[in-house]
């Protein structure tokens, strides 16, 4: 699997390098600026992109547009954005062009390597990986809005499960129900938020967009 | 027509309310301005005495409440500004006595208590003149329109009564005429009232505004206050930090680095207790880090410099448990300190929203008015919110004033809350950034 990076900081690219080569990725260029990540993105066409939100020149928020911009001229180039701190902003504005194949995760979770690999994985293949912290905050949230109000509570947490990126076994696993069972929530979300059959990666999406804008 | 029809009711409107504040001009004069000017002279004679150390005080302080009164009639009736001048109370030393002569020293010292003493002088005069001449004008129209009339109706004009410049009165005419004299006197006093509460507002302002020394006095100990108030906030904000790394991060950044020493040890000997070592590493490396981030966030959060005020008041409202609708006009940046000390604002405010207000939504607008940077959070919750009820807005208070800002809280019992804050400031790098959504 062909990846391009994109961290300024040397000691921790060369970690991610190490890390992601161990699990047979093919890191095919590692930059440290954003103008040459977003040319990296067009040349390479990677199966995926790890960024880090602040690059040089400015070290402000230029990982997250260029993974933005980049994915407006490649459609659908998976993202997986890390950053040392999480905003539901930034969560939004990475999935709102819907195309899925897009992870936000704090770089704290790299330590958890096998769960980071996943997620890599994950992205690549166009789910989505959400970190905890970015979910937790929007299960706090009561909302009286239409339509997420009309979610119990299980689907919700469900909901938010399936923002995390994880499967179905996996949230039957840390919901100690069936999987049959979690279908069914899931079913029922599709329902209740209006997404009409169709792919189910990309309903997935959907959900879990008109969750981070509830 | 109707539109003349309407301007002359308003204008008799105005000129009748107007009318009657300036009656109470003259009454304040008389009824407690004479008084209290025989109180100074009283006062000053009997300080000798030791009975004017206790009058001297009360006279004055009655002095400073009279001269409020009337730089707010300045402002309410006539619109013109007047700011109070007195200089701020000193440190007082416990001792009774000791207290009292320094509270006398405070206000003899002052300048203002002299320009008050000069306009209590002029006030009575003044007062009861401007005041006056509206209504006797109006009263002395009004005995021309009635009085003549009724006299000749019932044929009991003495010979030689007169009105205004008709004098003696002999025929009918005359008595038209003196109506017609009247009801120009009564015109004449309404249109003239508003003008003499003015005139009486501006010889008000000559002597009860600041002068341009008091005015800078009073900068000069808001400042000093301020700066006192930000350098003691700054030492104990880096004290804080201080600890939270000391107790935080760096503590466990040495277990880490313990358990790490000690795996490397055991590695060879017992590798699943090396392991477990490791695993306890990775979750203290964990910690440390999420503590860091929380320091960072509250040093200033990388939000703020990321996306600027805008971006970070969007993330603060989108992480509330409930509907915040944000409003953000900004034709530019501000300059950091500024951004900074709104950020915590809002911060502050939409925490208050989320944890006392109890409101179902709220609404967040950031707008620069063209000198000041002004932000709105209102909640639709139970009100009754104050500055005193331990809510941190005390706090974000000292912090807009270190910067000229100001905070004002709105919150009625049963809601809504409104919390406003401004910032004077200039915005650098112009560009349009105009945003409006509910997160």
């Amino acid at each position: 699997m062909r990846v391009v990076l994109a961290e300024d900081l040397a000691l921790l690219r060369d970690g991610l390098i190490r890390l992601l080569s161990a699990y047979d990725f093919d890191v095919v260029e590692a930059v440290d600026n954003a103008p040459s990540l977003l040319r990296a993105l067009t040349t390479h066409r990677p199966d995926v992109a790890v960024i880090d939100v602040r690059l040089p020149p400015t070290f402000t928020d230029e990982g997250l547009r260029a993974a933005i911009q980049a994915r407006a001229e490649v459609p659908g180039l998976p993202v997986l954005v890390l950053s040392q701190h999480v905003e539901q902003l930034y969560a939004r504005e990475l999935l709102s062009d819907r195309a899925g194949g897009v992870g936000y995760l704090l770089k704290d979770r790299v330590s958890h390597v096998g769960q980071f690999v996943d997620s890599v994985r994950r992205v690549a293949a166009g789910g989505t990986a959400m970190d905890p912290e970015v979910v937790s905050r929007l299960l706090a949230r009561r909302t009286a809005d239409e339509p997420l109000g009309r979610l119990t509570p299980r689907e919700r947490e469900v909901l938010g499960l399936m923002a995390e990126g994880r499967s179905n076994a996996a949230i039957a696993g840390r919901l100690f129900v069936t999987e049959k069972a979690v279908g069914k929530h899931i079913n029922n979300i599709f329902g209740k938020l209006g997404l009409p059959p169709s792919e189910d990666d990309n309903r997935r999406v959907l959900a879990v967009l008109a969750y981070l804008n509830g | 027509m109707a539109e003349f029809g309407d301007d002359l009711r308003s204008g008799v409107r105005h000129g009748a309310v107007a009318t009657v504040r300036g009656l109470a001009l003259p009454v304040l004069a008389l009824a407690l301005g004479l008084p209290l000017f025989l109180a100074w002279v009283l006062s000053s004679v009997l300080v000798v005495a030791g009975i004017g150390l206790v009058l001297l005080p009360l006279t004055i302080v009655a002095t400073r409440n009279l001269a409020t009164l009337h730089r707010r009639f300045a402002t309410e009736w006539s619109g013109v500004a007047i700011a109070v001048p007195y200089r701020p109370a000193p440190a007082y030393s416990r001792f009774g006595p000791r207290r009292a002569w320094q509270r006398v020293r405070w206000m003899l010292r002052d300048p203002a208590t002299w320009r008050d003493l000069l306009w209590l002088l002029a006030e009575v005069p003044v007062g009861l003149v401007l005041g006056l001449f509206p209504g006797a004008a109006i009263a002395t129209g009004i005995e021309g329109i009635v009085v003549p009339q009724l006299l000749w109706t019932l044929g009991v004009l003495p010979n030689g009564f007169g009105f205004g410049t008709i004098w003696p009165i002999r025929t009918h005419t005359d008595v038209w005429l003196a109506v017609g004299e009247g009801v120009l006197l009564v015109l004449v006093g309404l249109l003239v009232a508003p003008w003499m509460l003015r005139v009486h507002a501006l010889f008000a302002r000559l002597l009860l505004a600041p002068t341009r020394k008091a005015e800078l006095v009073l900068r000069v100990s808001h400042l000093t206050r301020t700066r006192t108030e930000t350098v003691d906030a700054q030492a104990a904000e880096l004290r804080r930090i201080e600890r939270d790394l000391h107790d935080g991060a760096q503590a466990r950044l040495v277990a880490l680095s313990m358990s790490i020493g000690l795996a490397e040890d055991l590695i060879t000997r017992d590798p699943e207790g090396a392991r477990a070592l490791l695993v306890e590493a990775r979750r203290s490396s964990g910690e440390a880090l999420s503590e860091l981030r929380d320091l960072v966030a509250g040093i200033h959060p990388p939000v703020l410099a990321e996306r600027g005020l805008d971006g970070a008041v969007r993330a603060l409202a989108m992480a509330l448990p409930i509907p915040v609708e944000t409003d953000v006009d900004l034709p530019g940046r501000p300059q950091a300190p500024v951004e900074s000390a709104l950020y915590f604002a809002a911060a502050e405010a939409l925490t208050n929203v989320a944890k006392h207000s109890g409101a179902s939504a709220a609404r967040v607008r950031l707008e620069y008015t063209g000198t000041h940077l002004r932000l709105a959070v209102q909640d639709t919750g139970r009100g009754g919110a104050s500055l005193d009820a331990g809510t941190g807005l005390r706090g974000v208070a000292r912090r807009l004033s270190a910067l000229d800002g100001t905070l004002a809280l709105s919150s009625p019992p049963d809601g809504p809350t409104v919390v406003l804050m401004e910032i004077p400031c200039v915005l650098s790098s112009p560009k349009t950034s105009r945003s409006s959504e509910t997160a």
